[in-house]
């Protein structure tokens, strides 16, 4: 300090001069250092000014001020108000000595707060609450001594972390212990990643390819009615095993399988043809009912208007003819209505002529079908009479001219009849047969009568030969004979040997007798010698006698009442009688056959439908409707109920045998 | 009628088609079987061709329809009548009869 000295003195020497002085002294220390180095005398330099010892003496002041010295003094500016530049009166004398951008934030701020909530989540939140408490403490304790200079936040918080960071460390002292794991976050500062890599197998691709199953197309629909046809083959099936079950023996079992391979065979070798067969008998009845369309609307509707305008007549309307050409020449010499089947009707073919005989023809038609017959029988002896069971209307028992009776099965396809008898030998049916018509040659049995039920032949002892008999509808074992001779016998099944009754019928041979079909009392005959005679079976002389011109080859009742029936003549002829409404003459007389030359062997009435039958000697059946006027019912008076049914007829019948008997025993 | 199940012998079908071609009126017959294919035809190929085709699809739906309204009914035949002919056809199991008549000859 004593080596300044000296330079004081020179600088108080100098100060007079102005701040050049100030600073060329605050540079002359260092010369003056130098200058002390070398003496202590003062040196004066040659530019010096020369003063006056009372210009050395006059003192200067010097101010300490705070004012920036480099602030400028006189700073002007424009003022566009008044068009001038101004002096500013006041000029900032800040003085900025050193500035730095820092990154931290106050805990006070929302970012700061935002950051604490999260450190809270992580820890626990009481533990940063108190922190927040005891830090907003500190920092408004720090804050107060603090010199308040403009934007001095930075400053402030320089010295705020120092405490803060003591504050913090013991905070964490006390919130560690509590603090779950915070989580350690990766960053690319503090992040290492480890991995290994395993030995990956080669993958290796195996294939098997079969052969592809076969498919089928299927498509089938599932309606109501294929799952009802499932159903029913299924029910099937079950009843053929249990079937099979039931009739189980070894035999049996080789019989069945024997046949099932027949069957089978057959099966597939025969031609799908046969399977049409059902479809084919259809469309033939269907063709012929198109071809005789109008003859079956007759059949089915007509009924003749003209029979109101005609009193009592009636007609026969011609519907079909039937013929074939394998039965042309033969004659009819039976025909019978099924008793089942109102449209079957079977007719038996041979011959009159005792001389000339040929073989004989079963044929059984259908009205559905006229051109053709449903089953076609072939036999070698002509055929006499048939006759259907009632029971079972597929048993035809047929009378040969040479004896024999044969009973055919229309259910079996056999040709050949099943059954075959001689009458010689005398051999039994079956006893529910009605009326079973055989006409026994005439030469040959001689002494026979007709075959009956019963396990013995019955043999009745008759004068001549039968040609013609009739069972008793109701009475079982009576039954009516009539003979070649043209007597009629009343027998019984259980007297063989004896004759109830003996009636002298004809003249000529009884080719017809019939029992009324409602009163049991009434029968009718008819012969060749052309009458037609009708019985009460306890009077010896007939009650009706009806000439008709010609020889009578058939008659018959009519289902449907007990006082109509028919009766036809070799002159081709047909006469309807209606008892009720005229005794003595026919209602309705028509020649029914084309040629007159044709004689009409047979008529027969059907069961349900209103026509006839009548077949002739050429071969030919025709089928004729009765008009309305043949079929009249009784009219009753007005109030008075219409009565039906066999009583009436009886009694109809029995009014008019009454009138008659009235008058014979008159005469 | 046709209850009795008399079963007919395979000459007697023929026989019966030969009839029903040789009736009155009848222009031609045809039988189809199940598919639809004709097998015997007494008409020339594309008519039978066309013949069989149409019936046998009208057939089936026919059939179908009475099925359905009652199962335990069938059809038994059809019958379509037109202007200038009549076309009947009798289904069976597996097979088609198809008749073509003119009912007014």
């Amino acid at each position: 300090m004593p080596q300044r000295q000296p330079p004081r003195r020179q600088s108080i020497s100098v100060g007079r001069g102005a701040r050049k002085r100030d600073e060329d002294s605050g540079t002359d220390v260092g010369e003056g250092a130098d200058e002390w180095a070398q003496s202590k005398a003062t040196v004066r330099p040659p530019d010096q000014l020369e003063l006056t010892d009372a210009e050395l003496k006059e003192e200067f002041t010097r101010i300490l001020t705070a004012n920036n010295p480099h602030a400028p003094q006189n700073i002007v500016r424009y003022s566009f108000k008044e068009g001038t530049y101004k002096l500013i009166g006041v000029v900032n004398q800040l003085a900025v000595h050193f500035s730095q951008v820092g990154n931290l934030i106050p805990k006070d701020s929302d970012e700061g707060r935002r950051q604490h909530y999260r450190d809270e989540l992580a820890a626990g939140s009481q533990e940063s609450a108190k922190v927040v408490i005891s830090e907003t403490e500190i920092l408004e304790e720090e804050e107060e001594p603090k010199e308040t200079e403009a934007e001095t936040e930075l400053g402030s918080q320089t010295d705020v972390p120092a405490a803060e960071a003591a504050a913090k460390a013991t905070e964490e002292e006390l919130m560690t212990p509590k603090q779950p794991k915070e989580r350690k976050l990766t960053n690319q500062f503090n992040f290492s990643e480890r991995a290994s890599q395993t030995l990956n197998n080669p993958l290796r691709d195996r294939e098997c390819q079969m052969e592809p199953p076969p498919r089928t197309n299927f498509s089938a629909t599932a309606n109501q009615w294929e799952i009802y046809d499932a159903y029913v083959e299924e029910l099937k099936k079950q009843e053929k095993t249990k079937e099979k079950e039931k009739a189980k023996t070894p035999v049996a079992k080789k019989m069945g399988k024997m046949t099932m391979r027949k069957m089978t065979s057959m099966e597939s070798q025969s031609d799908d043809i046969t399977k049409v067969t059902q479809a084919a008998k259809i469309v033939e009845r269907m063709v012929n009912q198109n071809t005789y369309d109008d003859v079956a609307q007759d059949f089915k509707y007509y009924e003749d208007a003209a029979d109101e305008y005609r009193d009592v007549e009636g007609t026969l309307l011609p519907l079909w003819k039937f013929q074939n050409d394998k039965a042309k020449r033969l004659a009819v010499t039976a025909l019978c209505w099924n008793p089942k089947y109102n449209d079957l009707f079977a007719v038996g073919h041979g011959s009159y002529d005792f001389m000339k005989q040929s073989r004989g023809m079963l044929l059984l038609y259908s009205l559905k079908n006229p051109s053709f017959p449903e089953y076609i029988f072939s036999s070698e002896s002509g055929i006499m009479c048939l006759d259907m069971h009632v029971d079972h209307p597929y048993l035809v028992v047929v009378g040969h001219y040479d004896g024999n009776v044969a009973i055919y099965n229309l259910k079996k396809p056999q040709s050949q009849p099943s059954f075959r008898s001689s009458a010689k030998s005398g051999k039994h049916t079956d006893p529910v047969w009605q009326s079973e018509l055989v006409h026994t040659d005439v030469i040959k049995l001689k002494a026979e009568g007709n075959t009956t039920d019963g396990l013995n032949g019955l043999q009745l002892h008759t004068v001549g030969c039968g040609t013609a008999f009739d069972f008793h509808k109701e009475i079982d074992y009576m039954f009516l004979v009539g003979t070649e001779e043209g007597k009629i016998y009343k027998c019984s099944k259980s007297y063989s040997s004896k004759f109830l009754d003996t009636y002298d019928a004809h003249n000529m041979a009884v080719d017809a007798v019939s029992w009324n079909p409602y009163h049991a009392k009434v029968f009718m005959s008819c012969s060749s010698d052309w009458t037609v005679k009708i019985w009460d079976h306890t009077i010896k002389t007939p009650m009706f006698i009806y000439d008709l011109n010609s020889a009578v080859g058939d008659v018959a009742w009519a289902p449907y009442s007990s006082t109509v029936f028919a009766a036809v003549t070799t002159d081709g002829k047909t006469h309807v009688f209606d008892l009720s409404i005229n005794k003595y003459e026919a209602i309705c007389s028509q020649p029914v056959v084309a040629k007159k030359k044709n004689k009409i062997t047979h008529v027969q009435f059907n069961p349900i439908h209103p026509i006839i039958i009548v077949g002739d000697d050429r071969g030919h059946v025709i089928c004729l409707k009765l008009s309305p006027n043949l079929r009249k019912m009784p009219k009753e008076k007005k109030g008075q109920e219409v009565q039906k049914g066999p009583a009436v007829e009886i009694a109809k019948l029995d009014k008019l045998l009454n009138l008659v008997r009235e008058v014979k025993t008159k005469t | 009628m046709l209850g009795l199940g008399l079963p007919q012998r395979p000459p007697l079908v023929e026989e019966t088609l030969k009839r029903i071609q040789s009736h009155k009126g009848v222009i031609g017959t045809m039988v189809v079987n199940a598919e639809g294919i004709p097998i015997r035809t007494t008409l020339d190929n594309s008519t039978t061709v066309q013949y069989a085709g149409l019936l046998h699809q009208l057939t089936m739906k026919a059939r179908s329809t009475v099925r359905d309204i009652d199962p335990q009914n069938d059809l038994t035949f059809l019958r379509i009548r037109s202007k200038k002919h009549e076309i009947m056809v009798a289904p069976d199991k597996e097979y088609l009869l198809i008749v073509i008549q003119n009912p007014c000859e």
